[in-house]
């Protein structure tokens, strides 16, 4: 029972924040368990995985098993979310916890793919990134992991010290998005 | 009298809008859909400014972006915005706009005496006038020049408005929205390619909205209208007007600016501009040409314009353009009086120099234009013909001296293209840029019906890498004249005849240029300043380069252009910096304890992106010594609390890695048992220290290295290179967790009393000895303990799970004031740490070795390590170098400063007799003196020396004596008690 | 500039850290010759043409090894420096 309080990263940032046809939430899966496989440990460590419905993830796709998804999130690396660690990994790779160090936010809207199209430089059409796809990339000059949810839904996760220059940069750039509809 | 001059019924502007605007403080109307150059004119004001140099009075020469005469400034909230293109700038209700470089008003400027001095400000008369007397130079001509000189003024404001950057994706971009683009595009688009076509204009359509050629049956506006609407409602289609490809890059990346917010006023939350970086798989050049004007004597004055600007201003701003002669030397120049008579102008003569049939609309006349006169604006043109000379009133003078392709873009990887005899332009030559194509008139196709089929054909071709199939898709009917031309580029007739309107360069000046030496076109460029004003000589460059032909007897394929560079337009410093201003430069990282921090009132300062507090201050202290001396005792008495969450903390995992980590540091880690950490040294590859921090072993497989705070990122991406590059199939995993663990120190005497407070199981001296570590329940969470010390106080750092990283501190901070300590912030920790010789980041500032700083033993002999070769070249190891040590003033209460260089106590302070340096310094209340850090040559041999500082900056001079750098505390007990 | 990661496919060269050759992955013994060890560190070949550069991709800690022209801006290929282990 722990006697020590938790706290919100993104507390007094003012979410939710709507802004024209976008949206933005927090969102924090229960867990976020980093899977890194040793040397040739991959094929076993995709065994355990399947085992609890997902695998180990290729590159840029995302594994889900009802709210527990396996997220490709780097080289040779699978972030678990939502779910805890099943037994049998400890073996073939290295695992750490990367809950608190991340902090997640949820853009949904029609209008959310124009505004990551100001912060992110990656290809986010449909076509070429797809729902259950995820990426390593820059929010404008943060380091962070974005998923796509549905056509219309990004999960962006970015290093919890900067959640606040997160939400400042989403925010300026929903505003700057939904100015346009007033101008012809 | 308002809008006396609009032809009734014409044009694409909405009469149903009017537009009250202000330009030189005077208000006229204009419509919805009107540049500001098309608003003055059909006001009948045709002076629009005054040239750069010469102050000659100007109008507007073309309808587009290129032009090079009419910048004014807009003003707007207080900002000014100089050299806006009036007929880039659309009308909206409020607008208010003032010319430039004219004083004291437009149509009486005093500067204009300089047109009387011409011959003294030909091309580089500043290397060869107001040479004497020397003296003057610097006080009076400098001074004066400056003043003369520029373009517009700036309001000296920041400008806060409000500007973004953007990425685009797509399978082809085409680039400009005439024939040849919509071809493209629609065929593109109709096979399912996502597209996207960017149109510098407001409206796409290109030349068809003022030319109006026949397609298919209809007029050629209409028929773009049509297409465009087709697009529009085509989901893989994304039209971009108002947006300039700027630039063409490496790997089908272009850059693009886009004019968002200009065409209204001020909006919260809308852009000004956007400056988009485009990637596309393959890219059409289907920007059309730019006509050219002919050089002739006075071909500045405000109504002298290009023939296509005519037609522009006619047809689509409905503008009267009062009596017309046109000059001009091709077939378009003629296919321009035709169809502008047709549009009811009055062309009283149209001059070329070909032999040309009779016409029945206007009279024709074999000859060329010697002149003009109107000093505000044209009243007559003076001709040679057949018949002798001949002057007529006229207002408008259009010149049509032939079309050159806009092709920059496809010269942007540093190609030339080359010169067509036959149309007396520049052409693209295939495969200038990768994956980038050009159509229609930008290929030099001159008819419709050419530019239709051009555009389809490159489309079909980009399908075709694409792998998409192209769409049965007609092109259309339309014209396919043949362009004949017979170059002209300069009369020759007595007087000055312009080539670069912007700059003021004629063709005396680049006759000059040659004269003197400066034949290149490259240097002709410099000496004359041809082609480098903000229209970048866009009507002028390959006049200029013919003329200058002509004059060394080059010719012009050998003459050849100078180089293109992007941007195509100038791109305003706000758009390519959209975001990066104040708080947006970087990312601001905060700590789980700042909250608290900022609320005890402690001022935070920024170590790389972090935020950290540096000193609370408490009620009765007058300034941060007041609180830094306090907390550095209140550490050495009692305890304190510090948040060192932002050291890097990177986690190492595998049964390899105690093979890895023995391979960075240069110490030996493997010998390291679980339950312990280690003091440990990485080496660059060049045999100097790159950063020390601490390895713990939480167990056999799984150790937790720390970073400085600003070494984090590059220390991982050593590391990473290690593994991958030297280390690929060894078991060992690193990731990062600085942000995954809140870190507090605990420090003092009573540090373990504060510490008890959290934990269910307290610890003791033995229990947990010095530089022990383990998972333990901190108030219930699983957290880490290491009993280690950066104050060299009895000390522990704490880690949490950053969720709970406020409440511990809080909670800690809390406890440590009832037992008469409290927190404590960065200034105290580095007072702390020099009082203990504690290196940091100071002195380890990337030339400093492991020898310097006395670590020479932390080279392990039995291993190797990265730098471990590079560390004992000759030269890295010796007397003769700089070694760490402290310094404490001879005088008690005399300040030391770093940066100050050391000599010896008699020795002048010259580059020669330096010694050393000092690295840090702090004031220490626990010896009551200032103390220093720093590097002196062979130092740990001159204990007990006295040495001079001097501060050469702050011109201070101080005697020290150099000691060891552990000042208090020598054998440490205090911490490993 | 686009860099293919082999990770995560075509990226902006902004999502990139240039280190220098790949002169690097070619790390003398620990006990090889004075000569071999300053040529690593410090001497290198400039060549107008085809180079071979390290480069890292800092969103996915991925290590690439560039094959482009200095002349032309051509990549001719990007592989994983992890390929080359040993």
């Amino acid at each position: 029972m722990a006697e020590l309080s938790v706290t919100d990263p993104f507390a007094g940032l003012g979410l939710p924040i709507m802004a024209g046809r976008c949206r933005l939430d927090p969102c924090a899966p229960d867990t976020i368990i980093s899977i890194a496989p040793f040397p040739g440990h991959v094929a076993s460590v995709d065994a355990v995985l399947r085992g609890i419905g997902l695998g180990f993830p290729k590159p840029g796709t995302v594994a889900a098993a009802g709210s527990v998804r396996a997220v490709s999130a780097g080289r040779a690396t699978a972030f678990l979310m939502g779910g805890p660690l099943p037994e049998g990994l400890q073996e073939h790779a290295a695992l750490t916890d990367q809950g608190d160090g991340w902090a997640g936010l949820h853009l949904a809207g029609e209008a959310a793919e124009a505004v990551l199209a100001r912060l992110v430089p990656l290809d986010l059409r449909p076509t070429t990134f797809p729902p259950a796809a995820s990426a390593r990339s820059l929010l404008n000059h943060m380091p962070c992991l974005l998923l796509r949810v549905t056509q219309t839904a990004f999960e962006l996760y970015v290093f919890r010290s900067m959640a606040g220059t997160a939400v400042h940069e989403l925010t300026e750039a929903m505003r700057s998005v939904a100015a346009r509809s007033a101008v012809k | 009298m308002t809008q006396s001059h609009r032809i009734p019924g014409k044009g694409r502007i909405d009469r149903a809008r009017p537009v009250r605007f202000t330009f030189d403080g005077r208000d006229y109307d204009g419509y919805h859909g009107d540049t500001l150059a098309s608003a003055l004119l059909a006001n009948g004001v045709r002076l629009m400014g005054r040239s750069f140099k010469y102050h000659r009075p100007r109008g507007v020469m073309t309808a587009g972006s290129e032009e090079p005469n009419a910048l004014v400034e807009v003003l707007e909230d207080g900002q000014h915005t100089p050299n806006v293109r009036a007929t880039m700038q659309e009308l909206f209700p409020g607008l208010h706009a003032r010319s430039q470089n004219r004083w004291p008003s437009l149509s009486f400027d005093a500067l204009a005496v300089n047109d009387r001095l011409s011959a003294f400000l030909s091309a580089g008369f500043y290397y060869k006038t107001f040479m004497w007397p020397p003296a003057w130079w610097e006080k009076i001509y400098e001074p004066l020049i400056r003043r003369a000189a520029g373009l517009g003024s700036l309001s000296g404001r920041h400008d806060e408005g409000r500007y973004e950057k953007a990425w685009a994706h797509c399978d082809l971009l085409v680039i400009g929205s005439g024939p040849a683009g919509l071809m493209a595009a629609l065929t593109a688009a109709r096979a399912g390619a996502d597209v996207i076509l960017a149109e510098e204009d407001r409206e796409m359509g290109g030349r068809l909205l003022s030319d109006a050629p026949e397609i298919d049956g209809r007029k050629g506006d209409a028929w773009a209208l049509a297409i465009v609407a087709e697009l529009a409602s085509m989901p893989n289609v994304r039209l971009m007007p108002r947006t300039t490809v700027t630039g063409a890059y490496d790997d089908g990346t272009y850059g693009a600016l886009e004019r968002v917010g200009l065409h209204v006023p001020t909006l919260a939350d809308l852009p000004r501009e956007c400056f988009w970086r485009i990637v596309a798989k393959r890219a059409i050049l289907a920007a059309g040409a730019l006509e050219r004007p002919i050089a002739h004597p006075d071909n500045d004055r405000p109504g002298v314009m290009m023939a296509s600007a005519l037609r522009s201003y006619v047809r689509r701003w409905g503008v009267d353009p009062g009596r017309v002669v046109i000059f001009g030397n091709n077939d378009s120049a003629l296919d321009a009086a035709r169809t502008l008579t047709a549009e009811g102008v009055r062309i009283l003569a149209y001059i070329d120099p070909r032999p040309v049939p009779p016409v029945e609309e206007f009279r024709v006349y074999q000859g060329d234009v010697v002149g003009t006169t109107g000093h505000l604006g044209l009243q007559t043109v003076r001709f040679r013909h057949r018949g002798g000379v001949s002057e007529i009133a006229a207002e408008t003078l259009a010149l049509a001296g032939g079309w050159n392709p806009t092709l920059h873009l496809a010269c942007h990887m540093n190609t030339r293209p080359d010169w067509d005899e036959g149309i007396a332009a520049f052409v693209p030559r295939p495969d200038m840029v990768p994956g980038l194509a050009v159509a229609g008139a930008a290929a030099n196709r001159f008819s419709t019906a050419a530019c239709l089929a051009d555009g389809a054909g490159a489309a079909a071709a980009a399908l075709a890498d694409l792998g998409l199939k192209a769409p049965d898709l007609p092109v259309p009917k339309a014209e396919d004249g043949v362009y004949a031309i017979a170059p002209l580029w300069s009369v020759e007739a007595p007087g000055r005849a312009w080539l670069d309107f912007a700059n003021d360069v004629t063709t005396k000046d680049v006759e000059l240029a040659a004269r003197e030496g400066f034949a290149s076109v490259e240097h002709m460029k410099r000496y004359t300043t041809q082609g480098m004003a903000p229209d970048q000589g866009k009507s002028s460059n390959v006049t200029a380069l013919a003329v200058l032909a002509e004059t060394t007897g080059q010719g012009i394929p050998t003459t050849g252009t100078t180089t293109f560079r992007p941007p195509f337009v100038p791109i305003s410093i706000a758009a390519l910096g959209a975001g990066g201003r104040g708080h947006g430069f970087a990312p601001e990282r905060r700590t789980t304890s700042e909250l608290a921090s900022r609320r005890m009132g402690a001022p935070m300062i920024e170590a790389g992106l972090w935020f950290r507090p540096s000193y609370f201050p408490r009620e009765g202290e007058a300034t941060w010594r007041d609180s830094c001396d306090r907390e550095v005792t209140m550490v050495r008495q009692a305890v304190g609390v510090c948040d060192v969450s932002t050291l890097g903390k990177i986690d190492v995992q595998g049964a390899d890695a105690e093979r890895f980590l023995d391979l960075v540091y240069s110490n030996t880690m493997s010998t390291l048992k679980p339950g312990r950490v280690r003091y440990g040294l990485m080496l660059r590859e060049d045999g100097h220290v790159m950063d020390d921090g601490t390895c713990a072993r939480l167990s056999e497989r799984h150790f937790l290295i720390t970073t400085t705070t600003a070494a984090a990122g590059p220390v991982m991406r050593h590391l990473d290179f290690v593994q991958q590059a030297f280390c690929g199939d060894w078991d060992v995993r690193l990731i990062s967790v600085t942000e995954q663990w809140a870190q507090f120190a605990l420090a003092g005497p009573r540090a373990r009393d504060l510490l008890n407070t959290l934990l269910r199981d307290p610890v003791n001296a033995q229990g947990f000895p010095f530089m022990a570590c383990s998972e333990t329940r901190i108030l219930g969470v699983l957290g880490r303990l290491f009993r280690i010390s950066f104050s060299g106080e009895l000390g522990y750092e704490v880690a949490v799970p950053a969720r709970y990283g406020a409440a511990l501190f809080d909670r800690l901070v809390a406890e440590a004031e009832n037992l008469g300590g409290g927190a404590y912030g960065m200034e105290a920790l580095n007072v702390l740490r020099i009082e203990k010789g504690f290196i940091t980041h100071a002195e380890i500032h990337g030339r400093v070795t492991a020898f310097d700083i006395g670590m020479e033993r932390m080279v392990a002999a039995g291993k190797d390590c990265i730098g471990k070769a590079a560390s004992q070249r000759p030269g890295m190891i010796g007397p003769e170098r700089e070694q760490l040590v402290g310094l404490m003033p001879l005088e008690g209460h005399a300040s030391l400063t770093a940066g100050a260089h050391l000599y010896e106590e008699k020795a002048p302070a010259t580059a020669a007799n330096g010694q050393g340096y000092v690295t840090s310094v702090g004031y220490s209340p626990t010896l009551n003196s200032w103390l220093g850090l720093g590097f002196l040559k062979n130092g740990r041999a001159r204990h007990g020396e006295t040495v001079r500082l001097e501060d050469g900056l702050r011109k201070r001079k101080v005697q020290a004596r150099v000691c060891d750098p552990v000042f208090f505390d020598r054998d440490g007990g205090r911490m490993r008690g | 500039m686009r860099i293919t990661c082999p990770c995560c496919g075509s990226r902006d060269r902004r999502e990139f850290t240039y280190y220098g050759s790949d002169d690097y992955l070619r790390r003398p013994d620990a006990d090889a010759a004075a000569q071999a060890w300053d040529d690593y560190l410090h001497n290198r070949d400039n060549p107008a043409g085809e180079t071979r550069d390290l480069w890292y991709h800092d969103p996915c800690g991925t290590w690439v090894k560039v094959t482009r022209d200095t002349v032309t801006h051509a990549i001719h290929a990007c592989e994983p420096v992890a390929g080359e282990a040993g």
